[in-house]
């Protein structure tokens, strides 16, 4: 599997090459779609400049990246295309063991059931093969590289590409049972956008007994507080904080994107207005607890569940953070007799990535439009990814289910059965 | 094909317009921009060039130089916030001889009153669009052609509004109102309904498309008057070029439209006084807007000068099109979705399905590509080998490749792998109406009554094609309903709504123009039409053909 990965990783670094010398990054790196203000190349520039002249980075409300990062780019600013394309392979490597090794565990799992009789007789067909499974890991990394957001966003150079190795860093480690750096990736992606915290639940999954959850809990908050303290003697001063999470968590900026914070945020009076932002941001950490109870056999599952929800409800969601959860996909390739939606879905979604563009453009340009229709389509495209999300969860809970009872179920009077998900 | 199709005339005549280096008709720059100051104003001129791609055989211009003059009458008590644009072609010949002197007069007169709030600019543009064009990126700092101009010396403030002049002779029967832009897009349709409104308070007859108003709205031919008057506005809004100098202002948000004085054989004439008094009145209503217009429809189709169907109306129509399209796409994905039982090879099925497409669909995009750009990068090579001018060259060698690409299923079907070839049809017409469905639902939003059109002509093909169906007539059916087909077709018919109807030789060079044209609008004025067709929708109708003569 080498040589078709190899070439794999030469072609998307290609293709990236090609972009970034073509006219098309300029115009990339400005859309609203793409870049955020979180993860705008233009505002590092602008952070490096202030630092370079002595001020603090975060002076002037532009710059809202951590510390790490402009500390990160004032050593390799001449070299930030070569950076962003070798974060997009990083992801995509460690993606590519992580499901190796994951469906490995599965396949292991699956022969001690079978061993174990554990499975009806009908549902033979439900069983998963390694000829099957052999290609998924190449799958995965090919539905990163090659997918038109992930090349969008490397081309902008949004800091999401980072963002995105270090969470595929921390899946890699957490599949291979690594604590430690299980633990030191997930707070370096903590510390640069607060939602991965979220993840930590599904890390705590793989552990069993409580000494190694305290330990993990542990390690997971010391390597977070060197970061923080890291941050803080690197610049001197603590305005990061407000800069960074405030900004995060309190949306003061409601520049136009593909989440659902800005529009609804711009018609809000102001006094109803941290009800609304405490309801939105709980939304993203609210899904944590039933998931991982329903899902506490299945962390990887979990772990994709987690991101979509982190990308779909996040405040400042960009392209770059649903390439990162759309490259699972085929790993769940074997439920797909079970989905119901996913044509809707498809359609829905390639309709509204042709639409964003041009309904900014009726808006912003020819005047015609406004910002309603921007925001309808917004809506349309976060609907869309819900209803793929939910899909996917119910057809993994019914081959659960399959696997347990059958594959034909009967009612206790012999008749056919379905099932609803209630 | 004209004055310039042969090689040695052309040759002649470059030479000498670089050895003199001014052009040989030109605009009276120095008498203009004496007469305006003497009338109060402040003026100043830009400077422009532009080598056209291929020389312009409407126009018979190649290398376009000029200059145009413009004078601000700066607003006597208010701040110079912003501005409104009065402007007039100034070409050789007598197409637009008398606009430019309505123009000078109306600025005698505003510069005498005391109620503008507003800057009011006196523009005379040379070379009608390119002249244009110059101006507006200069006044707004943009470069988006790649012309070269001078820099604007004098400026007025964010541009409200702007009217532009046609006017041939000093006593007019009607004043035509052309109000289709750059891509189709229209002013405000307050900006319509004010000029109609004041044309009948002061007893002026006004027209649309060249039309007059009836008044009977329920016989059969005055309905079919209102349908032909809206279908040429139709018409005139897809070809994506703009119909006016004001078509250009739309693009920066500025509400413009364009004026005609029309002298045909009535007995009613009214003078150029009149002229100037409606002016006048339409210059003081938009001096007296507090924010730009905006309340009204910016999508609409006018079937005559007080009626209009707007877009609520319209795009239901267009709505029921596209769920032909997605009906088809359902219908295919449930065949392919409960295929017949197959024996478990452990091969997985979806890969060969997804790779069959690609072949057709990067085929399909690279002939896209090569329509779009050979044309104009080997109209020298075509020159030296075929005795052709450069403008037939470009025209016949985008035609020739068109016809290339018909050719391309019986090579295409060798490259393929696809198993099981009753699938691989499916996927790839799936793939081909979903792809038609959104290219079209966007098209419609920019520019409607494109989308329209290309939906009419392209949705019933795509719906019903598959290999099955009988190979001669479907290809018969399929080439008469492509895009090239439907613009030879829509040519004839816009002349006979004009009432113009020409000859099949006439109507066929009138469409090699149009082609020509169409390449031009885009390099010269960033007009979409040209490479959406060439980009888009024809590899689009490409795929339609490949599945025709799938084997």
């Amino acid at each position: 599997m080498a040589a078709p990965m190899t070439l794999l990783l030469i072609v998307a670094v290609t293709i990236r090459a090609v972009l970034y010398r073509s006219g098309v990054a300029d115009l990339v790196s400005e859309r609203v779609e793409v870049v955020s203000p979180l993860t705008a190349w233009k505002r590092v520039v602008e952070g490096l400049a202030l630092l370079d002249l002595g001020v603090s980075p975060y002076s002037g409300d532009v710059f809202h990246e951590t510390p790490l990062i402009i500390y990160l780019f004032h050593f390799l600013v001449d070299y930030a295309e070569i950076t962003f394309m070798l974060a997009d392979v990083i992801t995509a490597v460690a993606l590519y063991m992580a499901v190796k090794d994951y469906n490995k565990q599965v396949f292991r799992k699956q022969k001690y059931a079978l061993e174990a009789d554990r499975y009806p007789l009908d549902c033979l067909e439900l069983i998963r093969s390694p000829g099957e499974m052999y290609y998924i890991p190449l799958k995965v990394a090919m539905c990163y590289l090659l997918n038109p957001f992930t090349v969008l966003s490397c081309v902008a150079k949004s800091t999401c590409g980072l963002n995105n190795a270090v969470i595929a860093l921390f899946i890699l480690s957490t599949v291979k049972g690594n604590m430690l750096l299980s633990a030191i990736f997930l707070s370096l992606a903590t510390y640069q956008s607060i939602y991965p915290l979220t993840l930590s639940a599904a890390a705590l999954l793989y552990l069993i007994f409580w000494w190694f959850v305290a330990q993990y809990a542990f390690m997971y908050l010391g390597s977070l507080l060197v970061l923080v303290g890291l941050s803080f003697f690197l610049l001197g001063f603590w305005d990061y904080l407000p800069s960074v999470y405030g900004f995060i968590l309190s949306v003061p900026d409601l520049t136009p994107n593909i989440g659902l914070f800005w529009d609804f945020f711009a018609e809000m009076f102001e006094h109803f207005r941290l009800f609304f932002l405490c309801v939105f941001q709980i939304n993203v950490f609210f899904y944590t607890l039933p998931l991982s109870i329903k899902l506490k056999e299945h962390p990887v599952f979990l772990i994709f569940m987690q991101l979509a929800v982190i990308s779909i409800f996040k405040s400042y969601p960009t392209v770059g953070d649903i390439s990162l959860y759309l490259a699972f996909l085929p790993v769940w390739s074997h439920l797909h007799r079970f989905l119901r939606n996913i044509f809707l879905v498809s359609c829905v979604l390639l309709a509204c990535s042709a639409l964003f563009p041009v309904l900014w453009h009726l808006w912003i340009y020819a005047g015609s439009a406004n910002s309603n229709f921007y925001y309808a389509i917004t809506l349309l495209f976060n609907v869309a990814q819900i209803l793929l999300v939910s899909d996917y969860f119910y057809a993994f809970l019914r081959r659960e289910h399959h696997l347990s009872y059958g594959l034909y179920l009967k009612r206790k009077d012999g008749s056919e059965a379905t099932l609803v998900l209630k | 094909m004209g004055l310039l199709s042969d090689p040695n005339r052309r040759r002649a005549l470059i030479g000498l317009l670089t050895r003199l280096n001014a052009p040989i008709w030109g605009m009276p720059v120095d008498w203009l921009v004496k007469t305006m100051q003497s009338r109060g104003l402040e003026v100043f001129t830009q400077r422009f060039s532009r080598r056209l791609p291929f020389p312009d055989e409407d126009k018979e211009r190649y290398m376009v130089k000029g200059t145009n003059v413009y004078g601000i009458l700066r607003a006597p008590r208010a701040p110079r916030t912003e501005a409104l644009v009065l402007s007039a072609p100034c070409t050789a010949g007598d197409h637009n001889n008398q606009a430019v002197g309505l123009l000078l007069g109306l600025a005698q007169y505003f510069r005498n009153q005391v109620y503008w709030a507003k800057d009011i600019i006196f523009l005379v543009n040379e070379h009608d669009l390119i002249g244009m064009q110059a101006w507006l990126e200069g006044y707004h700092h943009t470069n988006t052609t790649g012309m070269d101009w001078s820099p604007l010396q004098g400026r007025g403030g964010s541009i409200q509004a702007a009217l532009s002049l046609e006017l041939s002779s000093d006593v007019v029967t009607s004043l035509d109102l052309v109000l289709e832009g750059l891509n189709g897009q229209l002013p405000n349709l307050d900006l319509a309904n004010l000029f109609y409104a004041f044309c009948q308070k002061i007893g002026v007859l006004c027209t649309t498309q060249g039309k007059l108003q009836r008044n009977d709205w329920d016989s059969v031919s005055g309905y079919s008057h209102a349908v032909q008057t809206m279908m040429l506005m139709a018409m005139k809004q897809a070809s994506g070029r703009p119909w006016g100098d004001h078509g250009l202002f739309l693009r920066y948000h500025i509400e413009a439209a364009t004026i005609k004085g029309i002298n045909s054989f009535r007995q009613y004439k009214t003078d150029a006084t009149t002229v100037g008094r409606l002016l006048e009145g339409m210059y003081r209503k938009l001096n007296n807007l507090l924010e730009r217009l905006h309340q009204s429809y910016f999508f609409y189709l006018m079937s005559s000068l007080s009626h209009f169907v707007s877009i609520g109306y319209y795009m239901p129509a267009f709505g029921l099109l596209g769920v032909i399209l997605l009906l088809r796409a359902l219908d295919l994905w449930v065949q392919l979705a409960s295929p017949p039982p197959r024996t478990e090879d452990g091969v997985v099925d979806a890969d060969p399905g997804v790779l069959s497409v690609l072949t057709p669909l990067v085929i399909s995009h690279l002939t896209g590509a090569a329509l779009y750009t050979l044309p104009i990068h080997f109209q020298e090579m075509a020159v030296e080998h075929f005795p052709v001018s450069e403008t037939e060259a470009v025209v016949l060698t985008a035609i020739a490749v068109y016809t290339a690409g018909l050719a391309l299923p019986h090579n295409t079907n060798r490259l393929l792998t696809g198993q099981g070839t009753e699938q691989g049809w499916k996927v790839l017409k799936l793939v081909a109406v979903l792809y038609l469905a959104v290219l079209l639902g966007c098209t419609a939003l920019i520019n409607f009554s494109l989308g329209f059109i290309l939906a009419l002509t392209l949705v019933p093909v795509a719906a019903f094609v598959t290999p099955n169906v009988p190979k001669v007539l479907s290809a018969f059916v399929l080439v008469v309903l492509s895009p090239a087909c439907t613009l030879l077709f829509s040519v004839f018919f816009f002349q006979e709504l004009q009432e113009m109807p020409v000859s099949f030789l006439d109507g066929w060079m009138l469409y090699l123009s149009v082609i020509s044209q169409g390449i031009l609008d885009h390099a010269l004025y960033g007009s979409l039409v040209y490479p959406l067709v060439a980009l888009l929708v024809y590899p689009c109708w490409l795929l339609f053909w490949n599945i025709l003569f799938w084997k």
